[in-house]
């Protein structure tokens, strides 16, 4: 009783502000409506007893990337309103919509269908074991995932280098497009 | 009424798909990077639900490293973001056609 309610209220939480992320006109606004989402999945976590990813997810996402969200939104000035009727394509809205609907009939018919996905089968990476996820978690990350865990910190790696070199201002002015301002 | 894997899975689907749907009818770079998130913590969200169900901690193994990416994804995007917006302030998805020909 109390498992449906606490999924019912995270996932009317979570599916509120993914709307808001969508349909806010200000950027500000989004930002703030996915910190919402991000919270209310961080408690979908604790509710699948992963309390260690929920403290990952608020620590990680709402701390570090939506705070690096409002920096630059705030760095770059536009937090303002966007008119969400201007379009490129004219029926670009209704494509998207469509997809939507299509995408979203899909995967819940595919959901009915398969049912319960419990197989039976013995856990490859090592079952969970009640509370102490982050043992396990550890064990797995630095075991059987080591590899791929190495490849992520060259990923970071690679990350900051390629930031540092897009945002930083060029010495030498670039004849082709210091000419009129960047090409419109 | 007891909360099944499905339940989760549905809404996890359901943040997906109005992530992608953002990323379709949004014009802000910003916004179009948010929207990027939510399908990501959709998929999170199935993993754990997965991870949960079948009784391995390789699913929330997984969900540790779409984070990293995530992280990695942001950093990029955002420098790209700031790169161009210097340049052309204002700037939205469409008018970044100019490899376009």
């Amino acid at each position: 009783m109390v498992d449906t309610l606490v999924f019912l209220v995270a996932a009317l939480i979570c599916l509120t502000g993914a709307l808001g992320v969508v349909l806010a006109r200000n950027p500000v606004h989004s930002a703030l409506m996915l910190v919402m989402t991000l919270f209310g999945i961080a408690v979908q976590f604790v509710a699948q007893e992963a309390h260690f990813l929920a403290a990952v997810q608020v620590i990680v996402y709402a701390g570090a990337i939506v705070v690096l969200f409002l920096f630059v939104i705030m760095l770059l000035g536009v937090d303002r309103a966007q008119n969400l009727e201007m379009s490129f394509l004219p029926i670009q809205k209704w494509a998207a919509l469509l997809f939507a609907t299509g995408s979203l009939a899909i995967v819940v018919a595919l959901i009915v269908v398969v049912g319960e996905p419990v197989t039976g089968a013995e856990a490859m990476g090592g079952a969970l074991g009640g509370t102490d996820d982050v043992r396990l978690l550890a064990r797995s990350l630095f075991s059987d995932y080591v590899y791929a865990f190495e490849l992520t910190s060259l990923l970071l790696v690679i990350a900051v280098i390629g930031a540092v070199v897009l945002v930083r201002k060029p010495k030498v002015t670039d004849p082709i497009t210091a000419g009129d301002g960047g090409a419109k | 009424m007891e909360i099944t894997t499905g339940w989760y899975l549905v809404l996890g689907a359901l943040l997906f798909i109005i992530g992608g749907t953002g990323l379709l009818i949004r014009r802000n770079p910003l916004v179009m990077l948010m929207c990027v998130e939510l399908m990501l913590n959709g998929v999170n969200l199935s993993f754990v639900a997965f991870s949960r169900t079948l009784n391995d901690i390789g699913g929330q193994t997984v969900v540790f490293f779409v984070l990293v990416v995530a992280a990695a994804e942001v950093v990029v995007g955002l420098g790209l973001v700031v790169a161009i917006l210097r340049r052309q302030p204002g700037a939205t998805a469409d008018d970044l056609s100019l490899l376009k020909g």
